[in-house]
């Protein structure tokens, strides 16, 4: 058969690690059977994922492209694909296919820039990908501010990681909060939209904002009232999508199609389009 | 331009499927639709058949690829075949342009091979119109039905077909066919007396106005949106019988020692099309209702040169259960010419 | 042609909605031709005069609308409905699927509706206008003549069959009331019957073979309410858009006439939004003449409140094996 490729044909992958990171959160790590990484990815990109006879799903890639040896996938359980993968153990075949997406513009718009991660629960998964390069780039990019938050402590994603690793890197700073008071935890508590507005940043900063819908319009308003453009500010949207390459009709807002002209958009670039994500 | 007369044509499409399967639209239980042509199947007179012959690219259902699953391991079978050469005969020129508005849908990286193989391996011979109705409107986006485009031609008068190339495909296929030469007159005066046709019809002085890339802001909070859309029953038959919606699902079938995943075609008017673990972005039927519409009018053209998602072929116009539809939307929000 | 005139339906729902009584009008709404009406809610006595029809073409039910209308509304809904509609009408209130008082029903006699493809047949296509009389009298695209039909040549096949011309629910009456109408209903159901297994398989198999999916049959369906149809609902493990393979294809329309058995008014809704033409209101018929048989006469929607055979269990009621015996026949 001398056919071209077909972009909906995924490849079989398998499920290496599985870490628990919160009670509803779990971190995949993924490589074809032979053991290596099923393609290259910029931060911001996203996979499809597959379990035959359950369904076909996008997920952020989290892990850094500059990790060579395997992908990882952040996994929130919510839905037929998600809850299927929570159970499923080391040595698990899955299918994969990608990238897909428009990455964070990392080696243009955010060369030289200091940087504001700002995520709420599960909205680091995709962040994580992107800070991580820009620590692996480290002189390439100003410094950078990484505000995150969740409803506890417990739901804290990559908390080893940011603690043993982000927050000890030089010019990163951490901003840890949770949701309550909790017992055992001494940071910062409250709603991430208001502690980015105490921490009250300079405006010379580029933002990334992700996580649950409400945070992300309360953050946006909070950093526009400290002076920010919506052209300094970029986030990442998540929609229904079936074939993840711009046809099957079901990410289009407008004339976007958020698997492939998005999911990272810039604030300006959303206020084009209808309000209907 | 070649010539042949109406007598020989049964042995004209014998010819035609000798060499490839060849479909035309054939009256059956009252109604025309796209049939494979066997030895006594009879052209239809009809103006158009009920389903749009997107189906030849892009079926209903089609299978992608199947799985084999074993405890933990899982093995992709790619079940792609090869299109085999095909012909369908009888075109109109608005399902003519409906290709076109796929081919730019399908046909841009990444190319969707499957439809990209059927594509090559068809040669569309399309059929001039001489009696449109009431419900045509494809005038309103710049198609001109007496000249229909596609590989071939054809246009029919009382007595003969004339037969026109209009690709190397095309070309290839008509000099197989041992036709005698001849001019132009008898399909001028047709055309002229079709064109007449066209003036007359009601939706002849249906326009575009109003409508177009960078139309969004103005259009998408329009409040007609809601009355337009208030008995919409949200079934799926404008979608399944329009010739350019190409939204599709993907599914996978169980068969008990396999896994089939295909695609089968979807509706934005359906309630779960964006529906997804943790919400729905288009919750009401108004904006699933409005989102099949600004595809098509604004949407599309915007990506797309300006071109139309609609070919005026009035298959919604005839079948829509509450007769809500796109000439009736064009009309409320812009489109009318003074 | 129509008895009531479209004047006489206007001046009611004016004068309803000028003196308050009623909000809004359920009606249908102009088209861009004269057959092609749209159910539509009207709410000031200008929006009537302009745009709302009553002729031969006005087949929708709007039975099913007022579970999602009188939600909405602030007052009373005024619908006009004809006698078959208030089959559908009672059999809706027998469920619980709106609130009585929130409707004012004007029930108007129906001379019968017109089937716009048999026009179409009749006249060839290309319909420029349709005034509705004694005669139904047809201008085309084509020529200068007009064509004069008699509307029973085109009536709707629910219409040749009607059932009643009685209203079984209203507030108030325009015109006479008819009589429930002896009919031949259910001789094509005889005929599907008097055949073997094998054809009638063949039947249904050509006929359902040209089913898209479109789900109008369902959503237009006064007996289809659920709040989630399973078919959509990808927990159910059934949802599809569309038949994996022929099988799933009957299934759904099995399925379906299941489910509305015994609710199922027989309004033939179904078989007019068909956009294949596919004879559904046969399957439900089916069911209709089974239960009449078996369990004596019921038509659904007669009255409110009443008990269908299939959710009413008595001692004299068939047991599976007679029904099974008639496997064959």
């Amino acid at each position: 058969m001398n056919m071209i490729k077909e972009p909906l044909i995924p490849v079989v992958a398998e499920i290496t690690d599985v870490r628990i990171d919160t009670p509803d959160i779990k971190t995949f790590r993924v490589v074809t059977p032979d053991g290596k990484k099923a393609f290259d990815h910029m931060p911001g990109q996203c996979a499809m994922l597959s379990i035959p006879g359950v369904g076909e799903a996008m997920f952020s890639i989290t892990s850094s492209p500059t990790n060579t040896e395997y992908m990882e996938f952040s996994i929130k359980k919510c839905g037929c694909v998600t809850d299927w993968l929570h159970q499923a153990e080391v040595g698990q075949q899955i299918t994969i296919r990608g990238p897909y997406g428009k990455p964070f513009p990392v080696d243009d718009a955010f060369v030289g820039k200091n940087l504001l991660f700002v995520a709420g629960g599960v909205g680091l998964a995709p962040l994580r990908s992107v800070i991580n390069y820009c620590r692996h780039y480290r002189e390439r990019y100003g410094t950078i501010d990484i505000v995150y938050g969740s409803r506890s402590k417990d739901d804290l994603l990559q908390y080893k990681e940011i603690i043993e690793e982000w927050s000890t890197d030089e010019g990163v700073n951490v901003h840890l909060t949770i949701d309550r008071e909790q017992e055992g935890w001494d940071g910062h508590v409250g709603f991430v939209p208001n502690y980015v507005k105490e921490l009250g940043f300079d405006t010379d900063k580029t933002a990334v904002l992700c996580g649950p819908p409400i945070m992300i319009k309360f953050t946006l308003d909070g950093l526009q009232a400290l002076g920010f453009k919506k052209t300094q500010v970029y986030t990442t949207l998540e929609l229904k999508m079936k074939c993840a390459i711009g046809k099957c009709g079901r990410c289009n807002v407008g004339s976007k199609y958020v698997c492939k002209d998005g999911p990272v958009f810039r604030f300006d670039e959303l206020d084009e389009l209808p309000s209907e994500y | 331009m070649f010539k042949c007369s109406i007598d020989s044509i049964n042995s004209i499409f014998e010819k035609l499927a000798s060499n490839a399967t060849l479909y035309l639209p054939a009256d059956k239980d009252g109604r025309a639709e796209y049939t494979k042509w066997e030895n006594g199947t009879e052209w239809s007179d009809a103006l158009n058949t009920v389903k749009s012959p997107k189906d030849f690219f892009f079926p209903q259902v089609q299978d992608l690829m199947k799985f084999k699953v074993s405890g933990k391991s899982i093995s992709v079978d790619d079940i792609r075949k090869e299109s085999e050469d095909f012909i369908v005969f009888g075109v109109r020129a608005c399902d003519v342009r409906s290709f076109d508005i796929l081919d730019r849908v399908f046909l841009v990286e990444p190319y969707d091979s499957y439809y990209a193989s059927s594509r090559e391996h068809g040669v569309i011979i399309s059929v001039a119109c001489t009696r449109p109705t009431e419900t045509c409107f494809c005038k309103t986006f710049g198609i001109d039905c007496t000249n229909p485009g596609g590989d071939i031609s054809v246009w029919k008068t009382e007595d003969s077909l004339y037969w026109q190339a209009n690709t190397e495909k095309g070309e290839k296929l008509l000099s197989s066919l041992g036709l005698e030469e001849c001019d132009e007159s008898a399909v001028e005066a047709q055309k002229e007396s079709t064109k007449k046709i066209l003036d007359k019809l009601p939706l002849a002085n249906l326009t575009t106005d109003g409508f177009g890339g960078g139309k969004t802001k103005e259009l998408f909070d329009r409040p007609e949106w809601k009355s337009l859309s208030e008995s919409c029953l949200g079934c799926g038959t404008c979608t399944f019988v329009c010739p350019t919606c190409q939204c599709y699902d993907v599914k996978d079938f169980n068969t008990g020692n396999e896994i089939i995943r295909f695609r089968c075609w979807d509706s934005c008017m359906y309630s779960d099309f964006t529906k997804m673990a943790h919400g729905n972005n288009r919750i009401s039927q108004v904006e699933r209702f409005r989102q099949r519409f600004m595809h098509k009018l604004v949407y599309y053209p915007e990506n797309n040169d300006g071109i139309f998602g609609c070919v005026g072929c009035g298959r919604c116009l005839a079948k829509c259960p509450i007769s809500m539809n796109i000439a009736k939307v064009m009309r409320t929000m812009g489109g009318n010419e003074e | 042609m129509q008895k009531i005139t479209r004047n006489a339906l206007i001046e009611k729902a004016a004068s309803l909605l000028e003196n308050g009584s009623v909000c809004a009008v359920l009606g249908w709404r102009k088209g861009e031709f004269d057959y092609d009406v749209t159910p539509s809610v009207f709410t000031t006595t200008e929006d009537l005069n302009a745009e709302f029809v009553w002729n031969d073409f006005c087949g929708a039910n709007f039975s099913k609308y007022l579970i999602q209308k009188t939600r909405k509304a602030e007052g009373k809904l005024l619908v006009f409905l004809k006698p078959c509609d208030t089959y559908s009408f009672n059999q809706l209130l027998t469920e619980h699927r709106f609130d009585r008082e929130k409707v004012y029903v004007v029930g108007i006699p129906c001379e019968g509706m017109a089937d716009i493809n048999k026009v179409r047949e009749a006249v060839g296509d290309g319909i420029s206008e349709i005034e509705c009389g004694e005669k139904i009298a047809v201008s085309t695209i084509y020529s200068d003549e007009k064509i004069l039909i008699d509307p029973k040549d085109v009536l709707a096949e629910r219409c040749i069959n009607c059932k009643s011309k009685k209203h079984v629910a209203f507030d108030e009456l325009l015109g006479e009331d008819g009589d429930v109408i002896e009919n031949a209903r259910f001789d094509e159901v005889a005929k599907l019957e008097a055949m073997t297994p094998d054809e009638r398989f063949a039947f249904w198999q050509n006929e359902l073979s040209r089913c898209i999916r479109c789900n109008a049959c369902r959503d237009v369906c006064p007996a289809c309410t659920c709040e989630k149809c399973v078919f959509d609902n990808p927990k159910s493990g059934v949802e599809n858009k569309a038949p994996a393979n022929e099988f799933e294809e009957k299934m759904f329309h099995i399925i379906r006439a299941f489910h509305v058995a015994g609710r199922c008014t027989d309004c033939g809704e179904c078989s007019r939004v068909c956009p294949q033409h596919i004879p559904l209101h046969l399957l439900n018929r089916k069911f209709i003449k089974d239960i009449n048989e078996f369990y004596g006469d019921y038509q659904a929607g007669a009255e409110v409140g009443s008990r269908a055979p299939l959710v009413n269990y008595t001692e004299g009621d068939l047991e599976p094996s007679e029904a099974f015996e008639r496997r064959g026949e």
